[in-house]
């Protein structure tokens, strides 16, 4: 059973849903990189998601595309990335997801890139612009060796979202608001219409989680009384990281992951 | 390929686009599957096409171009006669039309040089639509008068300030402006590129061109023996191509070569590229060994850009068309030779389609025939010219 599912399986049993990061891999360095997760780990997320930059992120708002411009600046590389996930399975077994676009996969090969970062303690993939017509050979790469998320919106159809369901393992990913990531707004009706939505549809078969515009403790909290079986909260994590000293850094995080964490717990 | 299933051209094209789109796609396609064959939009199409955008075009024939070059007949397919000076003008009255059936209110575009947001401007406002432009910062300072017709045509233009900052980068800014807005916004895409239906709606809505040369060529009673137009994203050409390609005709592709092929400064996808996603669509793409997108270069705007439209990779791979390139020197001896001979002054992006036809014609016999499409008018790249010509006489 890979890490994610367990993880899932774990919380379920302690009346907890999911915390799950996102941060960009080596942003703004490799070295904050590693504080960041020693501060998401003790300050108890559950899962993180590693991004990867690419040069042309259209899914991604401001915040995500300036760290994954900063990231590949600073050299950021597969076989360095790969590294950096050695040194952080290390210190922890939280389950992590690596993010990323398709064409970073398709480049290597989707079986050659997902069994090498399998064997450095890649869990499983997001990619946001993988449509479940165009991911067969995605798919069947990944079956075996790790789980692939495919992402839903509130526009989704009942029929699709059965269809992402069924190819879906870990979880499947919510996305909150029609936008890109890091857009903040108040918590839209038609997101928690769909929540329940899916949920009826799914019959609980996979843990749904919600992200996109995911930023403090009481979006969390809202999220998680609406049914979401986990929340991911990405550029709220970038923000605090651009302008906090690397010596800080570690202790900031720490404490902001605390108060997300907290509001998962199931009342 | 009539109709390609799945929107697949052979393993090119598909839809790798993020969940939020998939519903504004597939209304996309049902309705301009319902409508490509309705009496009523195809005749309301071709009315515009006619009246207002001033079609069909000339086939030009080259006498003076031809008879300096002293070989094969070179013909010019004139659509930088349309309204607005390209051929742009053709996809954007079909898709505004489109958009307007759909009563979608809100029309976004990106542009490169700014014949697309410029086309699109016009179309929208002669429906009486708005649409708001996304332009790479770097092209808004290259093309800083197509800027200025926009705004005048009463469209808002939005400078796009990430990545190259040029006409990938403006894709990306309207892709995420469409997840935005997907609700109440219709994306008018420039080029032959972008997820499935679009590289084979642009190719519709861009096959008069073919058509027209075909009858054309019919009536003076010449046999075509070449056919030339440049390619960036690709929807000239792929306009001109496809109503050809069931013919025995040599079709050619011509892709901006910039400094040359060696450099790492050219925009020749097809010729210097792999196979890679983005936008959308699989593709050939220009990128490094990690499939980061590389910057491109090219002395035209209109063809700086590192993709190129699914159904050409098709195209390229089974053999049936070939694709070259010609670099910014070649471009600017041809933009100057038909400018002299003729009184012809091409786009640059054209004027690649020109250099090719210039080297064909050399070693063809007087009695063959070679059709170049002249997607577009170089009054937006006089500056341009003038700047690389004066740099040239102080090196």
């Amino acid at each position: 059973m890979s890490r994610i599912k367990e993880k899932f399986i774990e919380l379920k049993a302690s009346n907890q849903r999911a915390l799950i990061s996102y941060i960009m891999a080596g942003f703004p360095n490799e070295k904050s990189t590693l504080s960041v997760i020693r501060g998401l780990v003790k300050g108890g997320v559950d899962i993180i998601e590693l991004g990867f930059p690419f040069s042309d992120p259209l899914a991604d708002g401001p915040t995500i595309q300036n760290a994954s411009t900063i990231s590949l600046e600073k050299g950021t590389k597969i076989s360095r990335f790969f590294n950096l996930v050695k040194q952080i399975r290390k210190e922890t077994d939280t389950p992590l997801i690596l993010m990323t676009y398709s064409n970073i996969l398709y480049h290597k090969g989707f079986s050659k890139f997902i069994q090498d970062a399998k064997k450095v303690g890649i869990d499983g993939f997001i990619l946001p612009d993988m449509s479940v017509e165009e991911s067969k050979e995605y798919i069947h790469s990944a079956k075996n060796f790790a789980d692939t998320i495919f992402l839903v919106s509130p526009n989704t159809s009942n029929k699709r979202i059965n269809k992402i369901s069924n190819v879906s393992t870990g979880f499947l990913y919510l996305v909150a608001v029609f936008g890109t990531t890091g857009v903040k707004s108040e918590i839209k009706s038609y997101t928690i219409d769909a929540i329940k939505n899916i949920k009826k549809i799914n019959k609980n078969k996979i843990p749904l989680c919600v992200g996109f515009g995911v930023s403090t403790p009481d979006d969390v909290k809202r999220y998680v009384k609406a049914g979401a079986d986990g929340v991911i909260v990405g550029s709220a994590f970038l923000k605090i990281i651009e302008k906090t000293p690397q010596d800080q850094l570690q202790t900031k995080i720490e404490k902001f992951t605390k108060s997300l964490k907290k509001e998962t717990l199931r009342k | 390929m009539k109709y390609p299933k799945n929107g697949k051209f052979g393993e090119f094209g598909g839809k790798y686009i993020p969940e939020t789109l998939v519903p504004a796609i597939e209304e996309l396609e049902e309705n301009y599957l319902k409508f490509k064959n309705n009496k009523e939009f195809k005749k309301e199409f071709n009315y515009y096409l006619k009246v207002y955008a001033g079609r069909p075009t000339p086939l030009y024939y080259a006498k003076n171009l031809s008879e300096k070059i002293g070989g094969g007949k070179i013909f010019l397919k004139r659509e930088d006669l349309l309204h607005g000076g390209a051929h742009k003008i053709n996809n954007t009255i079909g898709q505004a039309l489109l958009a307007k059936k759909m009563k979608k209110k809100r029309i976004i575009a990106e542009t490169g040089a700014g014949q697309h947001g410029v086309a699109t401007a016009m179309a929208c406002a002669a429906l009486g639509m708005k649409a708001e432009v996304y332009m790479g910062y770097k092209d808004t300072v290259r093309q800083k008068l197509n800027v200025y017709r926009m705004n005048m045509l009463g469209s808002k233009v939005h400078p796009v300030m990430s990545g190259s900052k040029t006409l990938k980068d403006a894709i990306n800014e309207a892709i995420r402006d469409w997840i935005t807005n997907v609700e109440n916004t219709y994306y008018l895409l420039g080029s032959a590129v972008g997820p499935h239906p679009y590289p084979v709606m642009v190719r519709d809505f861009q096959s008069v061109i073919g058509k027209e040369i075909k009858s054309q060529m019919k009536k003076m009673n010449k046999k075509l023996d070449t056919v030339i137009a440049c390619v960036g994203g690709g929807s000239n050409a792929i306009g001109t191509f496809y109503p050809l390609v069931d013919t025995d005709a040599e079709i050619i592709g011509v892709e901006a070569g910039g400094h040359g092929l060696k450099t790492k400064k050219h925009s020749a996808t097809l010729s210097g590229g792999s196979k890679g996603i983005l936008h959308g669509m699989m593709t050939y793409l220009l990128q490094d060994d990690e499939g980061q997108i590389t910057e491109t270069h090219s002395i035209s705007a209109g063809l700086d850009y590192p993709g190129v439209g699914p159904e050409h990779a098709f195209f390229k791979d089974i053999n049936r068309i070939k694709y070259h390139s010609a670099t910014d020197k070649e471009v600017i001896d041809a933009f100057l030779m038909l400018t002299q001979t003729e009184g012809i002054i091409p786009a640059l992006e054209s004027a690649h389609a020109i250099s090719e036809a210039i080297k064909i014609a050399r070693k063809s016999k007087t009695s063959e025939s070679i059709v170049v499409t002249l997607s577009g008018r170089g009054d937006k790249d006089v500056e341009e010219v003038q700047n690389y010509l004066s740099r040239n006489v102080k090196n």
